[in-house]
């Protein structure tokens, strides 16, 4: 396999090359502005988070400020079971809002249905698409933040970055960075948007503030 | 009586049922719309110029190809990726049959790749023993009904809930019941046990770095995401065409991605991924393996239909194509439909070219694909030299539907000839209509046109006149 594999190599370099060779110039790397992606159309607003909130209510994201509101929140739908990340779980069980709510800090495949909800920590928000930012470092487990039906996000508010293009030059180093932008959703049934395919249905970005 | 030079789209355009010509034409109109909307709602000044840089960092990766390919080959290596390269579909198969075999590994989830659909992977890993289940809710149900996609983004577009709901019922997902969101619960049941059942993901990628090494996959659903979650062994099957410079870039490329495909100003779940994952994290892939597969692209690459190449797979070109709009995708009898695909599938297919050599014709010139396309490829362009090609390779397929033109050089090469003619002319006046569909090459043309009246030859007279003045 070694073998035939770097004769696949070999040849796929050669015929690149070779196909190249006749072409009398090569077309040149674009210089263009840093700030040609960023999208400016929107209402003007004094604090990024606000510009977040309103550009993840109309992708259906659920914005909401302070970890007490979650608690609200995870009573009023009668969400009272699910995953967190062991960092947050001893503060939050603290908190009079949570009380009733089990919180579980291990995400048992096995029992993947029993987990209501799931709370990990974001790596940051994006304002500019209302994305919330996920990496393997900040995310206790992967699968507690796409099994449960509602996944809240916990957010820091020094992680705002204002833009996609902000956000891409801090990708840092991790080898898994998601961007999630509202709940999972699909229109391949005549074009009917629904929510919640795979990943969650409910996506909450919660502001630790 | 149908005319005997019909080209092959036009016959599916007609056999197409009504049914399914509604959901298509109706699917594809829609998402056209929104994706001008909100193209332009978003950039109203500069939506054109993100195009065109973006067409241009495309094109000038491809004519350096050969020194970002192996760039991104140093760059995932660091990232922990073994890299692979297949010089065709056989290969790319082969190689992820003897990394499966080498796990042990018996189930497999996959998310949408196009070029997995060039290799036909799952037929292959099928008859190896390995269960292969697509996630993509549209792949799922494709796969259900052993059709083919019809679309790149959507490929389930020629089927309506009432076809689907039945698919469901015949596979025991439940009693018939056509409502979407029902007909999507039962599909989330269902694939999340495939889903922690499986050993092994196979994915795409929408762009690879070659700067970091990061491989981009883009998906709503979130099902791209959950195959990286659920399995240990990552397989990345990739075309040599996907790589994109800098990380930097795909600032651009993502921005006009989803709008492009779908009119949303960003795809739901955008992944970034660079190597298996971190140590302390429980889930997700131990191994990470990429494909690199050439499958005909170096050819296309050495073609003067290079630029197709660029082309990120949005499916804006197909919503916008009146001919697509009328012929759905299984017209085009290859893997990529529409005006992309009536450039690249013929390029793709080599010897067999001839056979597919009527897809460039499939087409008015209207222009619209060019003008809707996120890397500024100028299909029509590439569709005219793909019709010389056919002409000159004396392809069948290349001529059908057309009148033959010998006639008319003759003639318009000596002007007695063309004198004459002329006059002859003004008997098509008194000719009825039926007399000449007798002629064949004449049917294609008259049997759904009504010539206008004949009025040849007079500006010759005006221009003499003219003269004498
Ligand atoms: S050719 Fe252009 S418009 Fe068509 S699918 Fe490719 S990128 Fe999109």
């Amino acid at each position: 396999m070694q073998t035939a594999m770097s004769d696949d190599r070999t040849q796929i370099f050669s015929r690149i090359k070779t196909a190249l060779a006749p072409l009398p110039q090569r077309a040149a790397l674009p210089n263009y502005a840093r700030e040609l992606p960023i999208c400016r159309a929107h209402p003007e607003f004094s604090e990024l988070w606000e510009l977040f909130s309103h550009k993840a209510k109309q992708v259906n994201g659920t914005p909401l400020v302070g970890l007490a509101t979650l608690g609200s929140w995870l009573h009023e739908k009668k969400q009272t079971h699910g995953y967190c990340d062991r960092a947050l779980a001893e503060r939050l069980r603290a908190m009079p809002e949570f009380e009733g709510i089990t919180l579980e800090t291990e995400f048992d495949r096995g029992r993947f249905d029993d987990f209501a909800f799931g709370i990990t920590l974001a790596a940051g928000v994006i304002a500019e698409t209302g994305s919330l930012i996920l990496k393997d470092e900040s995310t206790s487990a992967r699968l507690g933040a796409l099994a449960p039906w509602t996944h809240a996000a916990i957010v820091d508010p020094a992680t705002i970055y204002p833009d996609t293009v902000t956000a891409l030059e801090n990708l840092g180093s991790d080898p898994s960075v998601i961007w999630a932008t509202g709940p999972s959703k699909t229109a391949d049934v005549e074009g009917i948007l629904i929510e919640g395919v795979h990943g969650p249905g409910v996506q909450i970005v919660c502001l630790d503030a | 009586m149908q005319p005997k030079t019909f080209q092959k789209i036009d016959r599916f355009a007609r056999d197409l049922p009504a049914e399914v010509h509604a959901t298509v034409y109706d699917g594809s109109k829609s998402t056209s719309e929104k994706r001008y909307d909100v193209l332009w709602r978003d950039f109203p000044e500069t939506a054109d110029v993100l195009r065109e840089t973006a067409g241009q960092i495309k094109q000038h990766t491809l004519e350096h190809l050969d020194q970002y390919l192996e760039q991104a080959e140093k760059s995932l290596t660091a990232n922990g990726a073994q890299v692979h390269f297949a010089g065709d579909g056989d290969r790319a198969n082969q190689i992820a049959l003897e990394l499966m075999q080498k796990h042990g590994a018996k189930k497999l989830v996959k998310s949408k790749s196009m070029v997995t659909e060039e290799t036909h992977l799952v037929p292959f890993l099928e008859k190896n023993g390995i269960e292969c289940v697509e996630t993509d809710l549209g792949e799922f149900i494709v796969q259900i009904d052993n059709d083919h996609p019809s679309h790149i983004v959507k490929p389930i577009m020629h089927k309506n809930r009432r076809q689907i709901a039945r698919s469901f019922e015949r596979e025991g997902l439940g009693a018939y019941n056509d409502d979407p969101e029902t007909i999507t619960r039962r599909a989330r049941v269902h694939l999340r046990k495939k889903y922690f059942e499986a050993d092994v993901a196979v994915t795409g990628a929408n762009f690879v770095s070659a700067e970091s090494g990061r491989i981009v996959l883009v998906t709503n659903e979130g099902n791209a995401r959950f195959c990286m979650a659920a399995t240990k062994l990552h397989i990345a099957i990739v075309g040599i065409e996907k790589l994109v410079p800098r990380d930097k870039d795909l600032g651009l490329f993502l921005n006009l991605i989803g709008r492009s495909g779908t009119g949303q100003q960003l795809t739901v779940y955008t992944q970034f991924i660079a190597g298996p994952k971190r140590a302390e994290q429980p889930d997700g892939p131990e191994e990470m393996h990429v494909i690199f597969v050439d499958n005909k692209r170096t050819d296309v690459l050495a073609s003067e239909c290079r630029e197709i190449l660029r082309c990120i797979r949005c499916g804006a070109c197909l919503n916008v194509c009146p001919v697509y709009r009328q012929a759905s995708g299984h017209a085009y009898r290859s893997v990529y439909p529409g005006p992309v695909g009536a450039v690249l599938s013929p390029l793709l297919a080599a010897d067999k070219f001839p056979e597919l050599a009527d897809l460039p014709k499939a087409s008015s010139l209207c222009g619209a694909c060019n003008e809707v396309c996120p890397v500024n490829i100028p299909i029509p362009d590439l569709l005219l030299r793909l019709r010389d090609k056919g002409k000159r390779e004396g392809a069948k397929n290349a001529a059908a539907g057309t009148p033959p033109m010998g006639m008319y050089a003759m003639m318009a090469s000596q002007p007695s000839a063309w004198k004459a003619a002329m006059k002859i002319g003004y008997a098509v006046n008194v000719t009825p209509q039926a007399m000449m569909n007798v002629v064949p090459a004449a049917q294609a043309w008259t049997s759904v046109r009504q010539l206008p009246k004949w009025r040849g030859g007079k500006f010759r007279d005006w221009m003499k006149k003219k003269e004498s003045e």
